[in-house]
């Protein structure tokens, strides 16, 4: 598979900054014994700009988080390049991977799971501060400043306490600031948000987009939910079976999306606006076919699900398609998932 | 409409070394007959203790400080209720899983991973019906058949079952016995949107045929909205709000409430002003006095410390079934006295 029509396309992050981290071509297959390979990650183009937010979203098995680790650098691409300001990313030597980490820094999901119970917030910062910042620096002094860039004030008294004294959101919150110690350019968010309540995701998220200003941080922000990308990404980046379905600018792609896949995750998703009506006429949403099958093997991916599948989908792979000078979708039934869009570029 | 399941007054709390704490203080919640009824809160505001309490499957520390479970289905054989807290061992057994049934939290996790399928759901059925063997394994067969689940996968483990179907798997060992009331804890949250819609269009349409009622817990408000018939919003151990879903869509009244509406980013229609609800939880050893959401509330006014947090029909509303613990607030939502503008803002608000 080819992805000619991506490299004109300019990213809808573009305009907040310079680029910062890029990934070409990126793959990762997983050899699963049997001499069968799972195609993880294939052909995945992401450009992370300066102050900017890209969105990768997609369901669990979509192969975001392989995405976010290669691009960390915990993962080893089969192909493709990964460059941070221009040069190649080399993480061979355990020199020059500290060396990357203190620009790429990953928030994990869980913050229950990433924070050793037996040591102190004080002890979780001042180690990426001492690994990354030389001897000179004022190690203490760091710490507070980096608890008081999170909010978690008075800093002193946040610093002697263990995890188990903390709320959750507090905890991801450490896990920020553990992050930001290193004084990173990128920063790579894993579901940062999606192991806490409701009512302290929102907090958090206006956290991170805050911080993503002060400090001018290239962001991925990857998640399930695609609403709160609407509102928190400037890119969106669809993923399914592996593959970027669909990018865009995340308030275009949300409201008018290109691709059946995108078309079934916005309808799918609670609508408050929509009281009661839709599950109980049962009518409105088409139930997806085979849902809780997997992608398929040959062909697009979405071939087996999707409603306007035709024999085309299911022996060829499509390509990323241009439609605007910010949009791609990769779907050879463009014409008939969205008219609208492909006739305007026409 | 007849109550199948009234809770009245039920109190909840874990003895601890460091005092009692009260996860659930004088609720009173009633499910009708083919109801659906959500129960929505965050994590720590007592909701699942509710639904176990209410089933009694709470073992110490919990211990049920106060109230009344009444339970009328059309099995129990005689015309009064009974009073599920209070029921002899035995009875309590007949009940539990024939008439109230629960899916279980992180259902993902709930099976056996080394029984089969077809094993895990022979041995809830032979516990509580009597059924020849051959009658269990066609029922079960049958009961896959319900959720959408091919009957060959009887035979499978749960590792090789996607998560949407172990979610269905277990929503079929609550359904085995024909209940009247099923408890639903967060049964959709592992899920992708995508699987979760299609459980949730199942599970109503299983509703619509089976005939019995729903409990649904939930901290997604979006969907409680479309999904239930009525709503009642939890905080701190007590319902705070409950309406109809209609009533909490367009008029919700008590602050948390209208915090948790603008706690969530809409997918549809114009892009709405997110605030979140600033601050956590009160320490439930230790609530304050009153209204346990003043630390986080906008509107707090020092009549707040005297709430009793009984429920008042909201001033002014389209429904007197529209009730809250918020005396300030009318149907619109604005509190009844001046806002105070300098609310305290707790530890880690946004400026």
């Amino acid at each position: 598979m080819t992805q000619d029509a991506a490299i004109t396309l300019t990213s809808a992050a573009a305009g907040n900054g310079p680029l910062a981290l890029e990934a070409v071509g990126l793959s990762k297959d997983f050899r699963l014994g049997h001499g069968a390979t799972l195609h993880a990650v294939r052909d995945v183009h992401i450009s992370l700009y300066k102050s900017a937010v890209v969105a990768l979203v997609g369901e669990s098995g979509s192969g975001k988080s392989t995405v976010a680790r290669m691009l960390a650098g915990q993962d080893t691409p089969t192909a493709g390049a990964i460059r941070l300001d221009g040069e190649p990313v080399d993480v061979r030597t355990s020199r020059a991977f500290r060396r990357y980490k203190s620009q790429v820094q990953y928030v994990f999901q869980d913050p229950f799971g990433s924070l050793n119970p037996v040591h102190s917030v004080g002890y979780h910062l001042a180690r990426p501060v001492k690994l990354h910042q030389g001897r000179d620096v004022d190690v203490k002094k760091r710490v507070i400043e980096l608890l008081e860039q999170v909010r978690l004030t008075p800093a002193a008294q946040f610093e002697p306490k263990y995890p188990h004294e903390l709320s959750g959101g507090q905890r991801q919150r450490v896990s920020f600031a553990r992050a930001l110690a290193a004084e990173p350019n990128v920063l790579l968010a894993d579901e940062p948000v999606s192991m806490l309540d409701v009512s302290i995701r929102l907090e958090m998220l206006n956290l991170l987009d805050d911080l993503r200003k002060r400090l001018h941080l290239a962001l991925l922000y990857i998640t399930h939910d695609i609403a709160s990308a609407r509102y928190f990404a400037d890119e969106v980046l669809v993923m399914y079976g592996g593959q970027i379905v669909e990018r865009g600018p995340a308030e275009e792609v949300t409201q008018q999306p290109a691709h059946p896949y995108t078309q079934l995750l916005i309808a799918s998703a609670p609508d408050p606006d929509n009281l009661g009506s839709v599950l109980k006429s049962g009518n409105s949403v088409p139930r997806a076919r085979g849902a809780g099958s997997g992608p398929a093997a040959v062909g697009c991916p979405f071939s087996n699900r999707c409603p306007l599948a035709i024999d085309k989908c299911r022996a060829e792979n499509p390509a990323l398609r241009q439609l605007t000078a910010v949009r791609a979708a990769a779907c050879w039934r463009l014409s008939e998932a969205a008219p609208a869009l492909v006739n305007g570029t026409a | 409409m007849s109550p199948v399941l009234d809770i009245k007054d039920l109190s909840i709390a874990y003895q601890t070394p460091g005092g009692d704490v009260r996860a659930a203080s004088h609720v009173n919640l009633t499910i009708n007959k083919g109801e659906v009824v959500g129960l929505c809160g965050e994590s720590g505001s007592g909701k699942s203790t509710l639904a176990y309490g209410a089933c009694r499957l709470l073992r110490p520390p919990a211990v049920i400080t106060s109230g009344s479970v009444l339970y009328s289905g059309a099995r129990t054989g005689t015309a009064v209720p009974v009073d599920i807290l209070r029921l002899p061992h035995d009875d309590l057994r007949a009940i539990r899983w024939r008439d109230v049934a629960i899916v279980f939290q992180s259902a993902m996790n709930a099976l056996n991973p080394v029984l089969r399928v077809r094993d895990q759901i022979l041995d809830g059925m032979e516990a509580h019906l009597r059924l020849r063997k051959d009658e269990a394994h066609e029922k079960a067969a049958r009961l896959l058949d319900l959720v959408g689940i091919p009957r060959e996968r009887l035979r499978s483990y749960p590792h090789e079952l996607s998560g949407g179907m172990r979610q269905r798997v277990m929503i079929a060992m609550a359904l085995a016995a024909d209940p009247e009331v099923v408890i639903m804890d967060e049964p959709t949250t592992a899920l992708d949107v995508v699987v979760q819609r299609d459980i949730l269009a199942q599970i109503v349409e299983l509703k619509d045929t089976l005939g019995f009622s729903v409990l649904f817990i939930t901290h997604d408000m979006s969907l409680l909205l479309e999904l239930c018939d009525r709503i009642a919003v939890m905080y701190a151990g007590r319902i705070v709000e409950l309406g109809s879903a209609a009533d909490l869509q367009n008029a919700a009244a008590h602050p948390y409430t209208q915090g948790l509406l603008r706690s969530f980013p809409s997918l549809h229609g114009a892009r709405r002003e997110l605030t979140g609800i600033p601050g956590s939880p009160p320490d439930l050893r230790d609530p304050p006095q009153g209204c346990p959401f003043i630390p986080r509330c906008g509107f707090a006014q020092p009549g707040c410390a005297q709430v009793d947090m009984s429920l008042i029909p909201v001033r002014g509303g389209r429904s007197p079934l529209h009730v809250t613990a918020c005396p300030f607030v009318t149907h619109e939502g604005a509190v009844n006295a001046a806002p105070e503008q300098e609310t305290t803002a707790p530890e880690g608000a946004l400026s």
